[in-house]
């Protein structure tokens, strides 16, 4: 299964832990998983359409993807917040 | 006690304070530090508070808590848009109590009313409403297509207005099933003079119906503030007296239906306090005649924005509580119905929502 990390606040809202392996074969799909397993998430990372916000940056083995990027058993995906984002001055 | 839930770019703030007793409001919480808070309020039903909170990177949601608000929040599931269509929350303007235990209403952006039964911890698109959105090609204004004013009938939970900007009114008498405009007499200046007959692109910037007599709503529209006597269908301009017909905030007096205050600004092109002096304006005989209300306002040199929900209320008559909040920060209160002002904060971020808990 592929493995998800997340940092603060997304870390707080799924248990705590940074490390997540989940399953999927898309990046959409395992972000899916993600807010199945921990509601609180839902809506953060995905907007109800299945689509990364605009200003959440989702990287699969360092490059810069969307959610219908295919992901691999073995493959990391790291969820950041965009340097864009925080767009209200 | 009052407390005031201010909503503003960087969070929360639960300010307490009782102007009664001239004790000085000062800040008891502050909840979402760094994320906009669009719009907070607390259900006077049930203590349950509400915010709306944008967060730049993470989107929109709508949070709650029956408890201390420094503390936890839970958050409610939804609104959202269903999914398999291409529209997604932007904003959540307004949530507005209903006339039924645990019924409430939030207004959105894009433009659709979602309802909830349960007392706000989960919600479901009016889709009736949301198929004349989009049907409507409703056009957006300057702050998004935004449903920001909900205005329930007392009573009775099948009857609601609703303020749409730039959609206009929408009312309906079948608790939603069906909806009609109530667009006669709203002249949209903005408009070319032949098209203002007959577009749709009516922008209310801010509408409230009075408890005592709900036939009557009171509008301050894009340009102009309206009333009407008939529910919503037909509106009259009862602006004549006021320094400008533009601005956003206004409240009304729920005890006195011919009662309600606005906050103008310059104009479009120019949202400031006119002349660089803040006042607020009230009528107490439908709109036939504006009271200049001062006292204690600042009065030079004060060019402040104060926003669509940044302006709230509690009581009625001579001892009505009035609240609002600049963009600048600054929060001003009266106890005596806008008779006399003082400062209730300073330096805050920039004020997006005051209410009264």
């Amino acid at each position: 299964m592929a493995v998800v990390t997340l940092r603060a606040p997304l870390k707080d809202r799924a248990g705590g832990t940074s490390e997540h392996e989940l399953p999927g074969s898309t990046v959409g799909e395992v972000l899916r998983e993600l807010e199945t397993r921990y509601p609180n998430v839902e809506g953060w990372i995905l907007d109800e359409q299945g689509r990364v916000r605009a200003h959440v940056n989702v990287f699969v083995n360092g490059e810069r993807t969307r959610e219908d990027a295919p992901v691999a058993q073995t493959d990391v995906l790291h969820v950041l917040p965009s340097i864009s984002g925080g767009s209200h001055p | 006690m009052t407390e005031l839930l201010v909503g503003t770019k960087k969070g929360l703030f639960v300010l307490e304070g009782d102007p009664a007793k001239g004790e000085p409001f000062a800040i008891a919480a502050r909840a979402f530090a760094g994320d906009l808070v669009e719009f907070a309020l607390r259900d006077p039903r049930t203590g349950r508070r509400f915010a709306s909170v944008t967060s730049g990177f993470y989107g929109p949601r709508l949070m709650y808590t029956d408890g201390d608000p420094a503390g936890e929040w839970q958050q409610s599931k939804g609104p959202a848009f269903p999914e398999g269509g291409d529209d997604a929350l932007e904003r959540i303007w307004i949530v507005k109590p209903g006339e039924a235990d645990g019924l409430l209403y939030a207004g959105v952006a894009p433009a659709a009313l979602f309802i909830s039964t349960d007392g706000g911890e989960s919600w479901t698109l009016n889709e009736p409403l949301w198929a004349e959105h989009t049907a409507g090609n409703w056009q957006p204004g300057a702050g998004g297509l935004a449903l920001h004013s909900v205005c329930p009938w007392p009573g009775d939970p099948e009857r609601l207005a609703i303020g749409v900007s730039a959609a206009g009114v929408w009312i309906t008498e079948d608790g939603g099933q069906t909806w009609r405009t109530g667009y006669r007499g709203l002249i949209p200046e903005y408009m070319p003079e032949e098209e203002r007959e007959n577009t749709n692109v009516l922008c209310v910037h801010n509408m409230h119906r009075s408890p005592t007599q709900p036939e009557r709503l009171f509008m301050q529209f894009h340009g102009n503030v309206y009333r009407s006597d008939d529910q919503g269908s037909s509106w009259n301009d009862v602006h004549a007296g006021l320094p400008s017909g533009f601005g956003f905030p206004m409240v009304i007096d729920p005890s006195d239906p011919d009662a309600a205050f606005v906050i103008p600004l310059v104009g479009a092109d120019d949202r400031v306090t006119p002349g660089g002096v803040v006042r607020v304006y009230g009528t107490r005989d439908a709109g036939s005649t504006w009271a200049e209300l001062g006292d204690g306002l600042p009065d030079r040199e004060a060019y402040l924005t104060i926003l669509r929900q940044a302006f709230g209320a509690s009581g009625e008559g001579d001892a009505m509580e009035l609240y609002f909040g600049a963009t600048s920060g600054d929060v001003f209160g009266s106890a005596d119905s806008g008779s006399s002002w003082f400062s209730v904060h300073e330096r805050l971020a920039p004020v997006t929502s005051v209410r009264v808990a």
